[in-house]
């Protein structure tokens, strides 16, 4: 399995084998990052971010800095030639120049893909609008293994936006080709996932879905719960979204009834989903889970670019 | 009756359903061609009642993929020397590039001329297409 030079715009684009040569590398420099700092010297990694981000951004910074590389970039499309009407092609043609591996995040969906196609160096889809997000699936996958040890034969909530939140869109496709997973997808039923994918998971992956507005319903019976905030942004007028914002709300009471070693998980940022109580809880991981982001971001770069490790 | 002669070289599209010949002839563009084309409508037919017919003079070389997604019943003769050298089976075709665009309004296709959607057909029964960018699944309706 050779990753070198390849690009990462949809989780499809790794094998299973390949995707969990990611996870088992990310969690070794998580347990001994003092033996990684050198290995992407000389390497500068290129931020192409069309829309605003935190997590990713940084994690992505903070990965390529850890291992003693540099970054450089933009973290604003109208601080870039994007905002005198520069095609992503010609953005490429030049950052490719730059760098010797890009990230870029963009609010249009396949904008990664054609970027692909004129990039020479490896790029990484870090979001794009509603579709994919392939490296916070890695996130969410890493953290899995870390706390269940395994990917297979769970029962995995996901709760929220599941229309436009492509944290989930891109785990659902993910998880699907892992042994034994089965879905409980809550959510109201204008934010239900879309058709397209769960034709594809039926289709392709035959996985057992079940689809539901009742989150108290469930909590009992799962092992993983993916929380998600309902994106205000996604929203093409702000009545539909303030009708939906507070649909769900996980409180430390609700979970009282829901296993002792169940997994609470979050891509962030978290609004309200998620009551400040619940952070106490020893089943909540989702601090833990952006720290493991930037390990896996660090396998990740760290593979793609073929450094001795 | 009206009588309209043979061609002797070129592409006759028979068995047309009623009233698509002219969305076909615009699909075609059939309009930018420089040699005889002859569209007739609502012609008497065994099979279907009445049909559309159109004949082109002079072209074999036209991409007409876009017929499967129109109407399956259509007949293609390839007409060479006066006589049917080839007659072509209409099939849904499997991948389309270009012939019509991704419903999507986040799709980077509707903004950027680099990004040309290839769709292809998604194994539902029903005529949708995955659209190689945003994978949202686009029907085709004429």
């Amino acid at each position: 399995m050779n990753l070198l030079g390849r690009h990462l715009i949809d989780p499809n684009d790794f094998t299973l084998e390949e995707i969990q040569q990611i996870i088992n590398l990310g969690l070794k420099i998580y347990h001994n990052p003092q033996n990684y700092t050198e290995i992407c010297k000389g390497k500068i990694l290129g931020t192409l971010f069309y829309e605003p981000s935190t997590r990713t951004r940084l994690s992505f910074e903070s990965a390529m800095l850890k291992m003693g590389g540099t970054v450089l970039g933009f973290s604003d499309a109208n601080t870039s030639s994007v905002k005198k009407g520069e095609s992503i092609a010609d953005t490429i043609r030049c950052m490719d120049d730059y760098a010797d591996i890009l990230v870029m995040r963009h609010p249009r969906e396949g904008a990664p893909l054609l970027a692909s196609q004129f990039s020479t160096v490896p790029l990484i889809n870090g979001g794009d609008g509603g579709h994919q997000h392939p490296t916070q699936t890695l996130t969410d996958l890493i953290t899995i293994q870390n706390y269940k040890k395994e990917i297979q034969n769970l029962k995995v909530a996901f709760c929220g936006d599941l229309l436009f939140g492509r944290t989930v869109h891109s785990l659902l496709k993910t998880l699907s080709r892992f042994p034994g997973i089965s879905f409980v997808l809550i959510s109201p039923e204008e934010l239900r996932i879309p058709y397209h994918l769960k034709e594809e998971m039926i289709q392709n992956y035959q996985v057992e879905i079940i689809e539901t507005t009742s989150l108290d319903e469930h909590l009992p019976h799962i092992d993983i719960l993916y929380m998600t905030r309902i994106q205000k942004e996604r929203f093409f007028n702000e009545e539909d979204y303030v009708k939906l914002k507070d649909s769900y709300i996980l409180t430390r009471k609700k979970l009282e009834n829901s296993k002792e070693d169940l997994l609470i998980m979050h891509p962030l940022p978290r609004v309200n989903e998620i009551s400040y109580d619940v952070d106490e809880d020893p089943r909540a991981k989702y601090f833990q889970q952006a720290k493991l982001g930037v390990y896996v971001r660090m396998a990740l770069m760290a593979s793609l670019l073929g450094v001795d490790i | 009756m009206l009588k309209v002669a043979g061609i002797e070289n070129g592409i006759v599209l028979d068995h047309i359903t009623s009233g698509k010949g002219l969305k076909i002839f615009e699909k075609l563009n059939l309009d930018k061609l420089n040699t005889p084309v002859v569209l007739l409508m609502n012609v008497s037919s065994k099979r279907l009642g009445t049909k559309d017919i159109i004949k082109i003079q002079d072209h074999l070389d036209i991409d007409l993929t876009v017929l499967g997604l129109i109407d399956p019943n259509i007949t293609i003769n390839l007409i060479e020397n006066s006589i049917i050298k080839e007659k072509k089976d209409i099939n849904i075709p499997k991948r389309i590039k270009g012939l019509f665009k991704c419903k999507n309004p986040r799709c980077i296709t509707s903004v950027d001329d680099y990004a040309e959607a290839e769709f292809t057909l998604v194994p539902n029964g029903k005529i949708q297409y995955r659209c190689s960018y945003c994978e949202e699944l686009t029907e085709y309706k004429l």
